[in-house]
């Protein structure tokens, strides 16, 4: 019942969108971002953010501080929230939320199989998953040797396992063939986050969909883009576009041909939302489409908040703190390198 | 000739402390660098100066004193990590502090520094050796538990193997394809080789997950025993203890057990060998219990000499906190002031009471001298160009009633201060909705109990609940004496009258006449000398009488508080010499008021005084409708109805003068002012030079006819509309009154008198426990909590409108004394 979900939402929803929109009340502005930029050390970052919502989770760190700890306290602050509103979620919401997080299972998952590939230590592997995306026995993944093992051992345990029945295969992983796996997954975890948005209804439903068909729009051209000039035939790469979106279904067939950045952006432009990023790039340039599309993001997050009675602003509030994170990263990472200068390329600003 | 009497003698009125607030100056400081800490801090503890923060542009860590702010944070950091450690041990840090002499900041810094590095270190130390420690239990749990196991599989090895495989599948149900693979497994040679384990410990949270994921990665060809730890091992991380359990897993393969193993690190079980042979078994135990024995005493000392080093901080750490957050809020302040061309003195703003001057003074030349300074403090008055805060000096008594008022808005730099008003009128409106002895007593022994205790409750940390009522514990005394007053006026003891100031007036002609009815009452003496005569309770026109007594005195009480708001008005424009509000506003609007509901007010007194019939509604409401006509009966005095037209006609007059004049007069006078300036002001380079960007002076004062006029307007409409709705919201004393009586007759007749009717012990008890809890919680709590919100209504509505802007900013001094009471 679309435009009738203002009469009930707030019995179950009111409390936690209240809480929402009090912590997007906390993200960093331009103003705050400005002063960062400007910081000599990375004590000055701490004693910037300590002034801000960040402050309880920095200020116990001793003085020497490191980028890691920073992002690390952050993602601390982000996941504490997360888990607050779990607890107080009831039925649709909840498992919306849990939605939310099934991407960083997904990266968790490569991230760790990758790894033990590769013959890293797992505790190590383990400090560098994402928490949003923990589950119990993510560790046991470096025993698997392929994608069957995988699934019948650790898998199937999670949400991630319906997701998997399009990669079960009994190859030995390699690095494409983890590759494509996440491409899978995600494809599948966006379709079926799709769907069960749809199912919801309502205002959800209607800018969900904006800013999942957007999520999938990238992925295709980041696919595109990263598997030109590799052994990835077209069809397998048609294959990982997911089934809706702008660019679904004849953007996808014509993305599957392209040969080179130039070809994409001609396919691109033809779509009036994204002819404006790719405008603003010249040819052949790729570094800063990432930013623009970021941008992009941001811009439609900070949009979801203008409406209420949706649960979009939960999955557009992490997003966005995720993104404040990335450009602490960002930040940090300048001032303790000392690439000052370098420090406003990979920064979006929220507000 | 009696108005310059009046201006002769308002103008020799003592000034009162309280109404108006204390007069700032706005002060520069120049002080040397070399003293400018110890200036700081000694006027820190003065606590009367305010810095104004002249690096505002500045971001925190751009500013001079960046360093030592950070240095302040990080031993902060070290402190609340020390605080961290001894509430752990459980050692309790509030011990009486040792007096010692005080030490440098340096110095505290360095000894912070070398108490931090030496717990550190301890913790380390006593961290690796738990671990071991916690191994060696781990181990001894494991081989305690295990041998169990492996004795029973070793004694009887082919056929065991056969029955612990039949185990697993039966349990599983993999019925069919036992026999299957026990042929197989019969078929291997079965030596020691072909049935291998590995015993190991895990968190019990994790057992079920850890046997499902071996299960599924031997393919079900294991065997999983499992028995419950007898001890708690502590978790080193999160310092809690986790209950674990022991586990053998038979299993055959080399790469079973490699997957076993790594199954194993995942988990974060921890594994250990027990030998299969006995006597080796026995060995081992051993030697583990005497390691065990070892460590345990190594720790234990470890612990005590770490406590004892705690002990030694926990004795200080208050005042090293103290100390380290008043530093920290020198160097904040210090951060505030601006450093001067020269570099070697630095320039400090602020406001001061006026009457602190001389004790500032005083102050900077102590500092001075204390820090062998060749250079004195400059310490000068200066223009200032924005408005002064606003300070008040007040005392517990007063604090309670000027945070109500300043709960609204702080008042204007010397703005007349409704909280010398409210100390009295606010109680007094309470008790006139909360009139009741009964319920007055009540209340009064709770704010004498937390006076008495004033003391105590003052130095410790109260709940929120507690905290605001212990505030507001003068306000609460007054309350509670203002309702003993009104509840003697209204004669209700928990809404029961008495016959305290001599007998009724009135006294029943025969025997037949019943309390129903005052039809058979006759009056046979004077009246009743104070309050209401206890013969109208119970009557039949009880409530009749009473509602006319309380909405005629409701009305009364708001005409009166009102234009007391209007005359405070006109007291702020004599005091900021403003004529025009004055002569357009003040006169029209008391004229209004007065022609209409200081009327209504006379003709109340008139009509108590004289015991006339006369319905005043009709009276008021004939007098718009149509004032010519006759009042015939409803005449009170004599030439009413001239008067009443005379009154309307001032009213009628009264809006349009407070209307109209006022912005033309205005106007007027700005085109006066720039008479023959035509050409409007060239911004000379010499008075951009003068204005400081961000002062009040940069904005000229634009005059804009439009806007003026239209707040004029908005101002008028709603003082002539306040006038009736205010009035009309005074009723609310009547009602809340009303309410409170009835309420409390109901509690007493329905519940206390009926249960009393009852020759029963439990029904009487019972009856009473409800009586005292409703009066409790409905009337004590809730009626009081509602009837102050009311009287605060009232204040902030009906009175402050009338004259209090509430623009005013507080006056924040920097001050140790507010520091430490922050956290």
């Amino acid at each position: 019942m679309y435009g009738f979900e203002a009469l009930t939402f707030n019995i179950h929803g009111g409390y936690l969108e209240a809480i929402v929109r009090g912590h997007r009340s906390g993200l960093l502005t331009a103003a705050d971002y400005n002063n960062l930029c400007q910081c000599e050390t990375l004590d000055d970052i701490k004693m910037h953010l300590t002034a801000t919502e960040y402050g309880p989770y920095l200020q116990n760190e001793p003085s020497p501080l490191h980028t890691t700890t920073i992002v690390e306290k952050c993602t601390l602050k982000l996941v504490d929230e997360y888990k607050h509103m779990l607890c107080q979620a009831t039925e649709p919401l909840s498992i919306f939320l849990e939605y939310c997080t099934y991407g960083h299972m997904i990266d968790n998952v490569v991230l760790i199989v990758t790894g033990t590939l590769h013959e890293r230590d797992v505790q190590e592997l383990l400090e560098k998953c994402h928490p949003l995306g923990m589950f119990d026995s993510i560790a046991t993944l470096a025993v698997a040797q392929n994608m069957r093992e995988l699934y019948r051992l650790v898998l199937v345990d999670t949400p991630l396992a319906p997701y998997f029945s399009e990669c079960i295969t009994s190859e030995d992983l390699d690095d494409m063939n983890i590759e494509i796996m996440r491409n899978t997954l995600y494809k599948a975890y966006l379709e079926d986050f799709y769907r069960f948005c749809q199912k919801l209804g309502g205002a959800t439903a209607e800018i969900m969909s904006d800013l999942l068909a957007f999520e999938a729009d990238r992925r295709a051209v980041n696919i595109t883009i990263n598997s030109i000039g590799t052994e990835l035939t077209r069809d397998d790469r048609r294959k990982l576009y997911s089934n809706f979106g702008l660019l679904y279904p004849y953007g996808h067939e014509e993305l599957a041909v392209c040969e080179d950045l130039d070809q994409v952006r001609g396919v691109m432009e033809k779509y009036p939302p994204y002819q404006s990023i790719f405008s603003r790039l010249s040819y052949g340039e790729s570094q800063l489409l990432d930013k623009a599309f970021y941008e992009e993001e941001v811009k439609r997050l900070c949009l979801s908040f203008e409406q209420q009675f949706h649960y979009a602003v939960f999955f557009a509030y992490m997003r966005l703190r995720e993104q404040e994170i990335r450009n602490l990263m960002w930040i940090s990472e300048c001032v303790a390198q000392n690439q000052k200068s370098r420090v406003h390329d990979s920064v979006v600003f929220i507000f | 000739m009696v108005l310059e009497k009046m201006e002769m003698f308002l103008d020799n009125l003592q000034p009162m402390d309280l109404m108006r607030s204390e007069k700032m100056s706005f002060v520069q400081l120049i002080i040397p660098a070399e003293s400018a800490h110890r200036a700081i801090s000694y006027l820190g503890e003065l606590g009367l100066l305010q810095f104004r923060d002249l690096n505002a542009d500045k971001s925190p860590f751009q500013r001079t004193f960046v360093n030592q702010v950070k240095r302040c944070g990080e031993m902060s950091r070290k402190l609340r990590f020390f605080k961290d450690q001894i509430n752990k041990a459980g050692l309790l840090s509030s011990a009486h502090p040792v007096i010692e002499p005080d030490v440098e900041l340096e110095e505290l810094e360095i000894q912070l520094g070398e108490h931090e590095h030496e717990l550190i270190e301890m913790n380390s130390n006593s961290e690796k050796l738990q671990q071991s420690y916690n191994e060696l239990l781990e181990f001894k749990m494991v081989l305690q538990k295990a041998v169990g196991f492996l004795v029973s599989s070793n004694s009887h090895a082919v056929a065991e193997e056969t029955e612990l495989n039949e185990n697993v599948y039966s349990n599983d149900d993999y019925g069919e394809t036992t026999s299957f693979l026990e042929k197989e497994l019969r078929s291997v040679p079965s030596n020691q080789s072909g049935l291998r384990f590995i015993s190991g410990i895990i968190p019990r949270s994790k057992v079920l997950r850890f046997e499902r994921m071996l299960f599924r990665a031997t393919r079900g060809n294991m065997l999983f025993n499992q028995a419950p730890a007898d001890e708690e091992i502590m978790d080193p991380v999160s310092t809690e203890m986790v209950e674990k359990t022991v586990f053998v897993v038979f299993f055959s393969g080399e790469q079973a057990r490699t997957k076993i193993l790594k199954i194993c690190e995942a988990f974060g079980a921890n594994c250990y060998p027990v030998p299969e042979d006995i006597t080796k078994q026995r060995q081992i135990t051993r030697e583990v219990l005497s390691r065990l024995s070892e460590l345990e005493a190594t720790l234990d000392a470890g612990i005590r000499h770490r406590n004892k080093a705690l002990a030694s901080i926990g004795y200080q750490l208050t005042k090293w906190m103290n100390m380290v957050k008043r530093e920290k809020a020198v160097y904040d302040t210090l951060n505030m002031l601006n450093f001067d061309v020269t570099k070697k003195c630095l320039v400090g703003e602020g406001w001061c009471p006026s009457f602190a001057k001389a004790q500032i003074q005083e102050t900077l030349q102590r500092a001075t001298f204390d820090s062998n300074s060749q250079v004195g403090i400059i310490f000068h008055v200066m223009d200032a160009l924005e408005s002064p805060p606003t300070y008040f000096r007040t005392n517990r008594f007063t604090n309670a009633f000027q945070e109500i008022v300043d709960a609204y808005g702080v008042a204007r730099y010397e703005e007349a201060n409704p909280a010398v008003y409210t100390v009295v009128t606010f109680p007094f409106l309470f008790a006139v909705m909360f009139g009741d002895w009964g319920h007055g007593i009540c209340l009064l022994m709770g704010a004498l109990i937390l006076i008495a205790r004033e003391s105590k409750l003052s130095s410790q940390k109260l709940g929120s609940f507690m905290e605001m009522l212990f505030g507001g514990r003068y306000v609460l005394l007054l309350m509670a004496l203002f309702s003993i007053y009104c509840g003697l006026i209204y004669n209700e003891f928990f809404s029961v009258p008495f016959h305290i100031f001599g007998g009724s007036a009135y006294k029943c002609r025969d025997t037949t006449c019943s309390d129903a009815h005052i039809a058979g009452l006759m009056k046979y003496r004077d009246p009743y000398p104070f309050g209401v005569d206890p013969s109208w309770r119970g009557s039949r026109s009880e409530l009749p009488f009473l509602n006319s007594l309380k909405m005629k005195m409701s009305i009364l009480l708001g005409v009166a508080q009102m234009n007391l708001g209007i005359i405070l008005s006109y007291f702020n424009a004599r005091f900021f010499g403003n004529s025009l509000d004055i002569r357009y506003q003040f006169v029209p609007q008391i004229i209004f008021l007065n022609c209409l509901f200081g009327y209504l007010s006379l003709l109340i007194i008139i009509k108590w005084c004289s015991g006339s019939q006369a319905d005043l509604y009709h009276v008021m409401i004939y007098m718009f409708l149509s004032p010519t006509d006759d009042l015939g009966e409803n005449q009170l005095f004599w030439g009413q109805r001239p008067l009443q037209i005379l009154l309307l006609l001032l009213a009628l007059i009264a809006v349009p003068w407070m209307l109209l004049p006022k912005p033309f007069i205005l106007k007027k006078l700005h085109t006066e002012r720039f008479q023959g300036r035509t050409y409007g002001i060239l911004g000379t380079s010499e008075m951009d030079l003068d204005m400081e960007p961000g002062s009040a002076r940069s904005h000229h004062d634009d005059f804009n006819f439009s806007e003026v006029f239209v707040h004029q307007m908005i101002h008028s409409i709603e003082f002539v509309l306040g006038a009736v709705s205010n009035t009309a919201s005074y009723l609310r004393l009547w009602a809340l009154s009303l309410a409170h009586s009835e309420l409390s007759t109901v509690f007493y007749e329905k519940v206390l008198l009926l249960a009393w009717g009852y020759d029963n012990i439990i029904i009487r008890l019972v009856g009473l426990a409800v009586f005292a809890f409703a009066t409790a919680f409905i009337l004590l709590m809730m009626e009081t909590l509602s009837a102050f919100l009311h009287a605060l209504r009232l204040h902030w509505v009906e009175f402050q409108n009338k004259f209090y802007h509430g623009d005013g900013y507080k006056f924040k001094p920097f001050s140790f004394a507010s520091t430490t009471e922050d956290d």
